[in-house]
């Protein structure tokens, strides 16, 4: 990317537009690979109890270093604004981080956000000093009230999270990039490169990407198929595209034609 | 037999019995927990991680004690 195009979140400045999740690797060593090679600096992470009886566990700590990769804790599995508060709080005490990813989910099935109880913790924590990016619904109307609660990003889903059915309303998303200039990243429902590029080319400043590298058949030529998707979509969207024509145009001159 | 040295406490949702006076430090020695990588919530509140020597133990007291783990 070039100098002048820069991805700031929150005040803090990143090289690659491509976010990647760490859950449903096969172990924590593929996961640190894949995110190696997808380039991403910033990977989300969940907030859970340490494993008291077992600890030998490995730690994600010990495979991901948070001074080279920027943590971005989220709230997977809270379904109130009461849990989704006590965990970034919890994330915070661990290290320091501000920088967090809210997600309130409404409904077990289908994961979308509970827009109320999400709307009512971005306010709380934007007042407590966080800089919170949120897992929302493509409404325009919702976003706009986030980005007013004080919110660091929006970030829409595509389709529901891991469900790999790529981007569903073009419309919305793009309605969301025209009244905002806060970071507009898609948090959810990828499922292949074409779809982070179109995501890109809709004007998206980012995407989230877990389930679909993580359970891809080779999760690292996937990493590698997204980072290269996200940078040809940045690019395509900011080279601009061409009006899109119901006839033909010939690519040679007729000058000279034997 | 009944230990009347001991008290019982619940750490991450599983009961255990622990000498008077332990500290909240001793705890976290005791469960060989790199405090850098961790946050500690007692009876509901987080503890700042700088007093956790000064924290002792009740009877009945509530510990969760957290780390990242992979996630989306």
């Amino acid at each position: 990317m070039s100098k002048k195009d820069q991805f700031i979140v929150g005040k803090k400045k990143f090289s690659s537009r491509l976010i990647v999740g760490t859950g449903k690797y096969k172990n924590m060593s593929d996961c640190a690979k894949a995110i190696k090679i997808s380039g991403a600096d910033i990977v989300t992470v969940a907030v859970r109890r340490v494993n008291i009886i077992d600890k030998s566990k490995p730690l994600l700590m010990d495979y991901i270093d948070p001074k080279k990769i920027t943590y971005l804790p989220n709230t997977a599995g809270c379904f109130t604004s009461e849990e989704a508060l006590r965990t970034l709080r919890l994330a915070r005490e661990i290290g320091g981080w501000k920088l967090v990813k809210l997600e309130v989910l409404g409904d077990k099935k289908n994961l979308f956000p509970d827009t109320i109880e999400t709307l009512k913790s971005t306010e709380i924590l934007t007042k407590e000093g966080f800089n919170v990016m949120v897992y929302c619904n493509d409404d325009p109307l919702m976003a706009k009230r986030l980005e007013n609660a004080g919110a660091s990003a929006i970030m829409p889903l595509a389709a529901p999270i891991g469900s790999g059915l790529g981007i569903q309303n073009k419309i919305n998303l793009r309605i969301i990039r025209s009244q905002t200039k806060l970071p507009l990243i898609i948090d959810a429902g990828i499922g292949q490169a074409s779809d982070a590029v179109v995501a890109m080319e809709l004007g998206c400043d980012g995407v989230l990407i877990n389930t679909a590298i993580a359970k891809a058949k080779i999760p690292f030529e996937m990493a590698e198929a997204m980072k290269f998707a996200v940078i040809a979509g940045r690019k395509s969207f900011l080279s601009g595209r061409i009006q899109p024509n119901l006839f033909g145009s010939a690519s040679t001159s007729n000058k000279g034609l034997i | 037999m009944r230990k009347k040295n001991k008290i019982k406490i619940t750490v991450n949702g599983k009961q255990i019995a622990v000498n008077l006076k332990f500290s909240l430090k001793n705890l976290i020695d005791k469960l060989k927990l790199p405090i850098k990588k961790v946050a500690i919530e007692l009876n509901r509140e987080i503890v700042n991680k700088k007093r956790i020597s000064k924290i002792i133990l009740k009877s009945g007291d509530k510990i969760e004690i957290v780390n990242f783990i992979g996630g989306g």
